[in-house]
């Protein structure tokens, strides 16, 4: 069968810029490029309540991304909410006295895990566990408690007992 | 009771033509691994499957990505979250309208073109001809082509997506002021690619088969006449549009339902 | 059914076939046979279904009853692989040639070649040369079949049917639509070639003079039976009026020129109630319908 050169070329461009274009998608547009397969270590933070995070929301630390929460399991008998996070190798001189809070990008933005160094000589390695959280700030009960306590203080505190919780 | 008649019998005639359909599919899989050893087959049908659908789907995907930047910018700035134009643009094309809009663009172009061909060659005796030359006509005819459409389709669409990200870039950091680099980081940061690109890919493939094999199918099942031919291309861009959208409705249900 | 003994030499037996397409029976019990190295003929009216004979014996399509014994083998019953061993053995003209269009002439001829031989490339061009010369358009090998005309498509696709050197040659209408140069070219290429390669012939027509010209043998055919066969003499001097009309092509016979209708006076004197009446009259429905053809 005689071949036809310039369908040949054609379809090869057709065919490379197709598979430029999946490229394009993989390493340009999605997060395939930052860190999804590099080596990872994994940590553990207990907070009483993770609020809206999910698996995949950012670890972050002084704003930048260093690694992404696997999974999110509630423990039936601390009534805690388990997180372990994967945070990138390249990460491994974290102290082990971070604290870890869950934050809320812009007013209605996704939530995401800040860690916050400590001062301690040892590092974060892979199963280490931090000690200190602070739970995700709910909205609601954020409002609930403001307009309580102002309700008090107008009152001047006689017959209500206002207990907050933590 | 004529009408109930007339269901029943609509009804079985449809069932006999997926039995045919299905038969048509086992069949042209089968040839495939004959197409492999025969690669001037698959090029050429490339060639006119693929080569000749990538303008239509370049300018088509500039304009939707175009379009998606000024909507997107318009609703995004009200809530102040011009920034996450990016994230907007890239995740409905490459989710959505990506695959969908390649599938039935494709449908148009290349699906009623193969439906056309393969009728004519029906009416022209062409297959006929070839089946008593002792040459299976599915394994030279139909297997090619349907590689052809199985293969560009994932192509185009990462194309069609790419080009549009691309004009939704122009018209949003370009015309409308969105920052650039915050248009590309907030996509890269929101967009994942086990989640998206890959599923938006996986459908595309599974466009790209259900398409190729309704067209093929319509024009080897097509009544060889001028009047059959031009009904079965017809039926082609119809029958391929529902199955598109229906696909992607249970497509999407199962891939993005859990998030 | 399987049991019946063909005659010594016949390549092609058709034995008490019948074969219906919906409602319609298009053959009704009909014994052929078909001798080898001659040319034998199925003429008939238009919708007789010779074309569909054709593609029984060639066994695209399958009968209803009966069998067909192609080279002492029943086509209906070889297996996927043998049926194509015993194709690539027969040869088919269709009527409207059938060339692949995206190919040019040299590539057609060369095709089934390519597909079913090893043979170098030299040997091929070699081989596709000499059967363009057969038919005459050696020097139209690089034209593409659109830019041919009917004729000579039907002579390329001559050339494309003899190129694996089948044992025999199926013509559906060799000759319908032809102008006169192209009708003679055809008729002595048909007889050359059953003489100088020692093919057998089988050709569908309703081309009476032509056939006969040709033939060695004919079947008649009209509403799925044989009403006449024998040679070409013998059917012109049949006594059945039906062979008669159709081999003179009267315009009047046993075959009407009217189709079946009510008194013509009285059809245009009073018109029927609803004109757009989708039932029609049960008695035309049972009437035989013929067609002139």
């Amino acid at each position: 069968m005689p071949h036809n050169k310039t369908q040949d070329t054609l379809v090869g461009l057709f065919v490379a810029s197709g598979i430029a274009s999946l490229f394009f998608l993989g390493l340009h547009v999605s997060n395939l490029s930052s860190f999804s397969h590099g080596k990872t270590f994994e940590i553990t933070a207990r907070f009483s309540n993770s609020g809206g995070l999910k698996v995949k929301s950012a670890v972050s630390a002084a704003g930048v991304k260093i690694g992404s929460v696997k999974s999110i399991t509630f423990d039936p008998k601390t009534y805690e909410s388990v997180v372990k996070m994967d945070i990138d190798a390249q990460y491994k001189t974290l102290p082990d006295d971070s604290s870890a809070s869950v934050f809320t990008a812009g007013l209605l933005g996704e939530q995401y895990v800040s860690l916050d160094g400590g001062g301690s000589d040892d590092y974060l390695k892979n199963g280490s566990k931090i000690e200190i959280t602070n739970s995700a700030l709910i909205l609601e009960k954020a409002l609930g408690q403001f307009l309580f306590k102002s309700a008090e203080e107008k009152k001047g505190g006689d017959d209500k007992k206002g207990s907050s919780k933590k | 009771m004529e009408f109930f008649q007339n269901l029943g019998a609509s009804t079985r005639s449809s069932f006999t033509k997926l039995g045919r359909g299905s038969y048509f599919l086992v069949h042209l899989l089968a040839g495939i691994s004959s197409v492999l050893v025969r690669p001037h087959l698959l090029l050429k049908q490339l060639h006119s499957v693929g080569v000749l659908s990538f303008l239509i789907i370049s300018i088509s995907g500039l304009f939707v990505g175009m379009v998606l930047g000024l909507q997107g910018f318009y609703i995004l700035s009200r809530f102040g979250a011009e920034e996450t134009l990016g994230v907007m643009v890239a995740a409905s094309l490459v989710r959505e309208l990506g695959p969908v809009v390649t599938a039935l663009l494709f449908a148009g172009r290349a699906g009623s073109a193969l439906t056309a061909e393969i009728g004519l060659m029906k009416a022209t005796e062409q297959l006929s001809g070839m089946e008593m030359m002792a040459i299976d006509p599915i394994k030279r005819i139909i297997s090619p082509r349907f590689l052809a459409g199985f293969l560009s389709m994932p192509l185009l669409a990462a194309l069609f997506s790419c080009v549009g990200i691309i004009g939704g870039q122009l018209v949003g950091t370009g015309l409308l002021g969105v920052d650039d680099g915050a248009y590309w980081s907030q996509m890269q940061a929101n967009l994942d690619f086990q989640g998206d690109i890959i599923n938006g890919v996986i459908k595309s493939i599974v466009f790209g088969f259900v398409t190729s094999w309704i067209a093929l199918f319509e024009g080897y099942d097509s009544i060889p006449t001028a009047e059959g031919v031009s009904r079965a291309t017809t039926r082609t861009v119809v029958n391929s549009a529902f199955s598109i959208l229906g696909l992607d409705f249970i497509l999407t249900a199962l891939m993005f339902g859990d998030n | 059914m399987d049991n019946h003994v063909p005659t010594q030499d016949s390549i092609v037996t058709v034995h008490n076939l019948t074969f219906s397409r919906g409602e319609k029976k298009i053959f009704d019990d009909i014994s052929l046979e078909f001798e080898r190295g001659k040319v034998t003929a199925i003429m008939g009216p238009s919708g007789t279904g010779k074309t569909t004979l054709l593609k029984l014996i060639g066994g695209q399509l399958f009968p209803d009853h009966g069998s067909i014994m192609v080279s002492g083998r029943n086509i209906h019953h070889l297996k996927h692989d043998d049926l194509y061993a015993l194709r690539k053995r027969m040869g088919m003209l269709f009527q409207s040639g059938a060339l692949l269009t995206d190919m040019s002439v040299f590539e057609n001829v060369a095709y089934p070649l390519r597909e079913h031989t090893q043979l170098p490339e030299s040997m091929i061009r070699t081989l596709v040369l000499m059967k363009l010369e057969a038919v005459g358009l050696r020097g139209a090998r690089n034209l593409m079949p659109n830019e041919l005309s009917g004729g000579m498509a039907r002579r390329v696709a001559l050339a494309r049917a003899i190129a694996l050197d089948p044992m025999m040659i199926l013509y559906d209408e060799p000759f319908t639509g032809q102008d006169p140069i192209s009708m003679g070219a055809l008729v002595h290429l048909i007889k050359a070639l059953n003489t100088t390669l020692g093919l057998t012939s089988i050709i569908v027509s309703h081309d009476v003079h032509e056939t006969a010209a040709i033939a060695d043998y004919i079947y008649v055919l009209s509403e799925g039976k044989v009403i006449g066969q024998g040679t070409p003499k013998e059917i012109f001097d049949s006594p059945s009026l039906w062979v008669q009309q159709f081999m003179n092509g009267a315009a009047d016979g046993p075959v009407h020129f009217h189709y079946p209708a009510k008194n013509y006076m009285e059809d245009l004197l009073h018109s029927e109630k609803p004109i757009f009446s989708r039932q029609r009259p049960p008695s035309d429905r049972t009437s035989k319908r013929k067609r002139y053809s």
